[in-house]
């Protein structure tokens, strides 16, 4: 018999409840009120009292009202039917739910379970299997989406029947395996999983090394994630955190998107809504809705949902990183998730770490970041999730907890600054600041040498040295004056421009600016590093920044045209003969 | 406690503040309304029969021996068509000695709205305002406030900014606004014969400022009717958001809960955001926009108000006085309205995007050019070019007193850069400069 509880006590969102049995920390229970059940979870537990999180709003609720405790803790339903679904942040499909408004209480089923899929078996009668082996596939859109061993399968069994080709509802029995205790146990194509705890059905973790394409110039060529990479994206408001997630959901080169939009505008996400249906994927021609899942808890969605979207969005990804997919998982914003803790723990009245955020801030963030990776499978195929996160520092200082726990948790930093989007040089991405640790991995490094061209790294640092010394060199001038200074402070700070307003900048809303490939990206590197390379001949620093104005004015020209289209040429050919009249000869 | 006197079993109050009570009571729902001795006051929290009230006028002068009646529902609102060119206190009472509105009552603070229900904004809103429209367009279903220090004339603009909105409903939400201020709206929406589309609740300096925290969802209930049943354009006004945010510290301080940034609650981010999400553009036509106030001390936009108003609304109005030109304009380096690109360019000239990227381009270089001088160099010719194109933009295009259509706005754009810059110097997409580019 399963535990009950009546409620004693209501604050906001935390509930007491008086129990009359055994309960678990992180249990879920649902509060009867007045015939419709809230969902809760329980996160702490003094005596015959247990402090639950209700997911939805506790307005009217009384003591007295009875609860009902479900001997799990939250979980999601993985099968195939999860691909373009929008979700909230407890993996209701929110599609099927009636009327305009969100009612409370109302719950609706992650998979439909009527679809009919296509299965072939992958297993066959008698191999021994584990968890998260692949015992078939059905075609999920364009994904073929392995039917595994359910994660939570302990030990080893043994296929004693496999269903045959041929179509089958997600609840059909599609094989039964006899496990180790001699039990035989029907499986079909679902599985739970309790989304606070990392599936490791994989066999190793090793460290990222492949390259992890976004068509974003300055993640790229300046600062590049990897396949597996975990990334973050501090910055002020306003200044680019979620169009910089969106382009990433738009031309990232992954297998699957999962897009947490956690704690944010209901707009932003009705703008993936309304244009990722519409979108080509440029890659596959398919549409970008067809690569993307989302799981939607916006700003006025109930606060513990809030913190559980996170979770529910990694448990899917590693989901579907076990069949052997490459993912991309981003949340927008992992500040948002960090306050809605923060919230329950002052409601509890914990002990506040700084800035009133819980003491283990830090543990949480670093352990959520840890479930990204690139794997090995146990069947010698591989997966990855990527994840890159965005902050939102109160007061954009940077040398706040959330900022300061996720530093310490993610590998590559890109920050935005205010500096820069007040002068509308997108992505505001500050090329100084930021960094990607992978540039120092000897595998990454290697990896570009053969992918991309021999030396690229190099090349990269080669960048990243001449704006530093461009900015050394505006600094001077800004303190010395124009003519304070040699007229080479005035080229080496136009040489660092042409990289900024070239490489850098990006303009997202045209249709070609928005997204560069590697090669096109090599080719640009090459052309601002050869600039860079060349010695000018000028008199005074009068002529240099209206010269330089039109060096970048006729780059900036080619990224808007088609790579090497003849619009593109012509610029070029323009660009060669203005530098070879300021070029010095050797 | 001192006395024990209790009048009723269930109505003993064991504790006062200056914002809340506790009373022993059973069968209290959260969020319920009750009346403190006669005064409004609503459930906040509940331990066992320890019931604690938020008394919206204050507690001063309660006694421990008051009675308290509870009212069995959450706050509500009374809608109907018959609400057109009222005013309301902050319970939703008429105060303009009009009779109680006859109608459907509705709990106040409702659910929120599918996201997947929802429909993308695309409707420009024109203002006239060259500040608002070629750089940062506003579009229906948008919510932005206005920063602006006390000294600003936010009110002023906001009021010109509603009248040419061509909302059908206006719905003015006044948190303690001065009671000139209240008058100057009335007269003002009186004169332009747009009573019969305005409806006002209002909290104003005179009245407790705790019960400033019922006005948001008041009004936002109120254009929730006119949106969904009546398939309205609401355009809510919400003045002063900064003494909305103070009222919230009031209460959580009370309630002893841990502050955090600034002394406001943890919690701000998400009461703030419950507010301005109410924003949203239906699929049907109607639409509810929300244009706010959030007043700054000192310029500070890294306060926790307005850096959280920030982080939820669809961007910022920022008011400042250029002193070059002796007038307000709306700053186009903090100003911005995340909507814009739903509409610039669409439901625009096509044009306008680069215009608008190249002209505050360029108003940035003469504010590089401006520290230069102030530092005590000598400018170069394009300094001093793009100082004089900024003095133009300025008082042609950014100053709050500019009214005229977007058309008009992107020539008068073309025409300063052409004047006082070469084709190199702007940056703009060639197709556009074939087509548009006004200098040699
Ligand atoms: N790459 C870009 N190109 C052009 N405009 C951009 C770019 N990035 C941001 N912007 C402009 O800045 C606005 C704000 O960007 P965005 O919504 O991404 O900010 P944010 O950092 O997510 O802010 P918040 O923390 O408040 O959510 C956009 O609406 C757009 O006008
Ligand atoms: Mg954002």
């Amino acid at each position: 018999m399963s535990t009950r509880g009546k409620v004693t006590g209501i604050v906001a969102n935390l509930v007491t409840i008086e129990v009359d049995g055994p309960v678990g920390q992180n249990e879920i229970c649902y509060i009867d009120y007045l015939g419709t059940k809230l969902m809760a979870e329980v996160i702490k537990i003094g005596g015959k009292n247990a402090y639950v999180q209700v997911f939805e709003s506790t307005r009217g609720l009384f003591v007295g009202c009875t609860a009902e405790f479900t001997g799990h803790m939250l979980e999601v339903t993985l099968g195939p039917g999860m691909l373009s679904r929008n979700y909230d942040g407890l993996q209701n499909n929110l599609n099927t739910m009636d009327g305009t408004f969100l009612q409370r209480g109302q719950y609706t089923a992650a998979l439909d379970d009527t679809t009919l899929w296509e299965f072939k078996p992958l297993a066959k009668v008698n191999d021994i299997v584990q968890s998260a082996d692949w015992l078939g596939e059905v075609t999920e859109g364009w994904i073929n989406h392995k039917v595994m061993v359910p994660f939570t399968f302990a030990g080893t069994g043994t296929i004693k029947s496999i269903a045959p080709a041929g179509t089958y509802k997600v609840h059909d029995t599609i094989a039964v395996v006899t496990d180790s205790e001699g039990v035989e146990r029907k499986l079909d194509m679902t599985m739970k999983w309790p989304v606070k705890i990392e599936v490791r059905t994989y066999e190793n973790k090793p460290r990222p090394f492949k390259i992890f394409e976004t068509g974003i110039r300055c993640i790229d060529a300046i600062n590049p994630m990897v396949e597996g990479g975990t990334g973050f994206i501090p910055g002020p408001f306003g200044c680019g955190k979620t169009v910089l997630q969106h382009l990433l959901a738009k031309h990232a080169e992954a297998d699957l998107i999962i897009v947490v939009a956690c704690g944010e505008r209901a707009n932003e996400v009705v703008e993936i809504f309304t244009e990722f249906p519409e979108l080509d994927d440029p890659r596959t021609g398919r549409k970008l809705m067809e690569r993307t899942i989302i799981i939607c808890n916006t700003s006025n969605m109930p606060v513990a949902a809030r913190e559980a979207s996170v979770y529910t969005g990694m448990t899917i990804a590693e989901y579907y990183r076990a069949m052997g997919l490459k993912i991309l998982l981003l949340a927008d914003s992992t500040s948002r998730w960090a306050q809605a803790l923060r919230e329950m723990s002052n409601r509890m009245e914990e002990l506040p770490g700084p800035d009133a955020f819980p003491m283990d801030l830090p543990a949480i963030i670093s352990n959520f970041y840890s479930r990204a990776g690139y794997v090995n499978l146990r069947n010698g195929t591989t997966g990855s999730i990527t994840f890159i996160g965005t902050v939102s520092p109160a007061g954009g200082n940077l040398k706040e907890p959330v900022t300061e726990s996720t530093k310490k948790a993610a590998r590559a930093f890109y920050a935005l600054a205010q500096s820069r989007a007040d002068s509308k040089r997108y992505p505001a991405i500050d090329p100084i600041d930021s960094y990607s640790k992978y540039l120092e991995y000897a595998e990454v490094v290697e990896y570009f040498d053969k992918a991309l061209e021999k030396g690229w790294v190099d090349k990269v640092l080669k960048m990243k040295d001449m704006l530093l010394r461009g900015k050394e060199a505006r600094d001077q001038i800004n303190i010395l004056g124009d003519d304070g200074v040699p007229v080479e402070y005035h080229i080496t700070f136009n040489k660092a421009e042409i990289i900024d307003f070239i490489i850098l900048q990006q303009d997202a809303f045209d249709t070609i600016d928005q997204s560069t490939s590697l090669d096109r990206q090599r080719y640009m590197v090459n052309k601002v590093l050869d600039i860079g390379a060349t010695a000018f001949a000028f008199d005074n620093f009068d002529e240099i920044s209206a010269y330089f104005k039109k060096v970048i004015n006729l780059l900036k020209q080619m990224n808007y045209q088609e790579y090497k289209s003849e619009t593109f040429g012509s610029f070029e050919k323009e660009l060669e003969k203005l530098l070879s009249e300021r070029r010095k000869a050797a | 406690m001192k006395t024990k006197a209790f009048q009723r079993i269930y109505t003993r109050i064991e504790n006062i503040t200056k914002a809340t009570c506790t009373v022993l009571a059973d069968g209290v729902a959260n969020e319920e309304m009750a009346y403190v001795d006669s005064r409004p006051a609503q459930v906040v929290k509940i331990a066992g029969n320890r019931i604690t009230l938020q008394v919206f006028p204050g507690t001063q002068g309660i006694a421990t021996n008051a009675e308290v009646v509870f009212m069995g529902k959450p706050p509500t609102v009374t809608v109907s068509d018959a609400m057109r060119g009222r005013f309301f206190n902050a319970y939703g009472q008429p105060i303009d000695g009009g009779p109680a509105i006859e109608g459907e009552e509705r709990e106040i603070g409702g659910p929120s709205v599918n996201p997947v229900r929802r429909k993308q904004p695309s409707e420009l809103i024109a203002t006239g305002i060259a500040g608002i429209d070629l750089n940062n367009t506003l579009v229906t279903g948008q919510k932005i406030p206005f920063f602006a220090d006390p000294d600003q004339p936010y009110n002023i603009v906001m009021a010109d900014v509603a009248l040419r909105a061509k909302a059908d409903i206006i719905i003015l939400g006044g948190m303690g606004m001065p009671h000139d201020d209240y008058l100057y709206y009335k007269t003002l929406f009186d004169n332009a014969g747009a009573l019969d589309r305005i409806i006002s609740f209002m909290n104003t300096t005179d009245n407790p400022p705790v019960e400033r925290l019922l006005v948001p969802d008041m009004c936002l209930t109120t254009a929730e009717y006119f949106a969904v049943e009546k398939n309205a354009k609401v355009l809510v006004l919400l003045t002063d958001m900064t003494l909305f945010a103070d009222a919230l510290a009031i209460v959580s301080n009370r309630m002893d809960q841990i502050p955090s940034k600034d002394s406001m609650p943890g919690s701000l981010y998400s009461d703030l955001a419950k507010i301005y999400e109410k924003a949203v553009q239906f699929p049907d036509g109607g639409s509810i926009t929300i244009i706010a106030v959030t007043t700054l001390s000192g310029g500070d936009i890294t306060h926790a108000i307005p850096d959280n108003t920030g982080y939820i609304t669809e961007g910022q109005l920022y008011l400042r006085r250029d002193t070059d030109i002796g007038k307000v304009i709306i700053d186009p380096f903090r100003s911005l309205s995340r909507l814009k690109q739903l509409v610039i360019g669409k439901k625009s000239r096509k044009d306008h995007p680069q215009v608008m990227n190249a002209g505050v381009r360029l108003y940035a270089d003469a504010a590089n050019a401006k520290t230069k001088l102030e530092n005590g160099f000598d400018l170069s010719d394009y300094d001093k070019r793009a100082l004089d194109f900024a003095h133009e933009y300025s008082r042609e295009l950014l100053a709050i007193d500019v009214n005229i259509d977007v058309d008009k706005m992107l020539d008068t754009s073309w025409a300063l850069m052409g004047k006082y810059f070469s084709k190199d110097e702007v940056g703009i997409k060639q197709e556009f400069m074939d087509k548009h580019w006004a200098g040699k």
